[in-house]
């Protein structure tokens, strides 16, 4: 058994929350990039300049990339062969990401009861999602979600007679309904399979993958390419104002299911597309 | 297309001038509100209750803003999307405000509204706010602190690049088909 203090999982998500809110990856700049360049609508490659100008302002200046610092959606996965000491992992969890948000100057987004709406104060709860696996390491994903893009995001249990075709235009619709609203470019990320409660999950953790990598299955790359290619052609472009830069990438992640059903979700992300991950 | 600069408050004659498409560098004062603080003022207008806000040819920005680190009026400053504003801005319109300025589309309520009232939408690009909190000089908490990002500001700002979005005659930049 290989002993983890609870209090460096701590530490680790708590930077983690800060460096994920002003800077972006590198796959997701070089993509914006790229999408400018090839951009032939003015406006749109006006506003993917600013995009970019923006993107290198919170990096100089070390102040937040937008202003809504996200919910603080976590993925762990937790080695089974490792013993977790010194406390309590949720509530390490939460810890850093109290500190995070407080020494980080990040926005508190989140109220204690949805109807009830008090804000906590200090923008825990985390959602967490846990799975143990093998070996004797932690991995710590962490991904701030603003909620402009998750309020346009959607489930549909369709019954396995809509196939293919029936998912990938309720993929199109759904951004084509989103519009402006999302803060596109976005990258879209679509949970296929399960059940009810897992679809959407897995079309959370679809978004983290490095944007520019092929689904290592040749049937959902080839998908993946078609839905880029069929959401770019929407002309809604960045802000919604026109432009083929839409989206920058789409993302399936796709499981077994029950002989009924076909569960299908999108959950979109803006073109603020943050993730940052560690291994303790 | 046009770019022009604008100092608020403006009157609605320099509303009316703006067509959808143009490009806008703004400056001077305007004030922020989102869901809550709507809420809260429409609330209040409904009670016969004074709201924070001086409505006549106001300017509200939908934003909440992450908090001031040290040396700086503001932290970053982008738009919040527009449409969870949608069931208070005719009752705001009616009594005089001029601007708003936020992200994504509006409903056709409020596009009557807009109508009816010589009113402009300007859209700020979502997502850029550490671009635009360059452009905000000063920011004061005047009413609702207890609602933290959500409390209402006023705020001066310099240059603050925007695209009229819909003007005042319904010209909707979302709507180009």
């Amino acid at each position: 058994m290989r002993e983890i203090a609870v209090e460096e999982i701590t530490r680790a998500v708590s930077e983690m929350a800060q460096e994920a809110n002003v800077g972006l990856t590198g796959d997701v700049v070089d993509r914006i990039e790229v999408c400018r360049q090839e951009e032939t609508n003015d406006l749109a490659k006006d506003i993917l300049g600013q995009i970019r100008e923006n993107i290198r302002i919170a990096g100089e200046e070390n102040i937040p990339l937008c202003q809504d610092t996200g919910m603080a959606c976590i993925f762990l996965e937790i080695g089974q062969e490792v013993h977790l000491v010194g406390g309590s992992l949720y509530e390490a969890v939460n810890e850093g990401v109290r500190r995070g948000y407080r020494d980080g100057f990040l926005r508190k987004s989140i109220v204690e009861d949805p109807l009830r709406r008090t804000n906590t104060g200090d923008n825990s709860p985390a959602v967490i999602h846990t799975d143990i696996v093998d070996g004797d390491h932690v991995k710590i994903l962490f991904a701030p979600k603003g909620f402009g893009s998750e309020n346009m995001s959607r489930v549909r249990m369709f019954p396995p007679s809509a196939g293919e075709a029936g998912c990938k235009d309720f993929v199109v619709e759904t951004v084509k309904e989103a519009g402006g609203n999302p803060c596109p470019p976005i990258v879209v990320g679509v949970g296929l399979g399960a059940s009810f409660d897992r679809v959407t999950m897995l079309a959370k953790k679809a978004l983290l993958r490095p944007i520019g990598t092929k689904h290592e299955d040749p049937f959902y790359a080839r998908i993946e390419q078609e839905l880029l290619e069929r959401i770019n052609a929407l002309d809604i472009g960045p802000q919604g104002f026109g432009g083929r830069t839409t989206a920058l990438a789409v993302h399936i992640l796709a499981e077994p299911t029950h002989i009924a059903g076909l569960p299908c979700a999108v959950n979109i992300n803006c073109h603020v597309s943050r993730h940052r991950e560690r291994i303790l | 297309m046009n770019e022009l600069e604008l100092q608020a408050p403006f009157t609605k004659d320099k509303m009316r001038a703006l067509r959808a498409g143009d490009r806008v560098r703004l400056s001077g004062t305007i004030y922020t509100a989102r869901d809550a603080a709507h809420k809260r003022m429409v609330e209040a207008l409904r009670e016969g209750r004074k709201i924070p806000i001086p409505l006549q040819d106001a300017v509200i920005y939908y934003v909440g803003p992450t908090p001031a680190p040290p040396g700086r009026p503001i932290g970053a400053a982008g738009p919040t999307t527009s449409y969870r504003m949608d069931a208070y801005a005719p009752t705001l319109l009616d009594l005089g405000q001029s601007g708003m300025i936020g992200k994504g589309m509006r409903s056709g309520e409020v596009i009557e509204a807009m109508k009816r009232n010589g009113a402009v939408y300007f859209a700020a690009i979502g997502g850029a706010g550490a671009l635009i909190s360059r452009c905000i000089k000063e920011a004061e908490v005047i009413a609702y602190e207890d609602l933290g990002a959500e409390a209402v500001r006023r705020l001066t700002v310099k240059d603050m690049p925007l695209i009229v979005a819909i003007d005042s005659l319904g010209n909707n930049l979302y709507n180009r088909r």
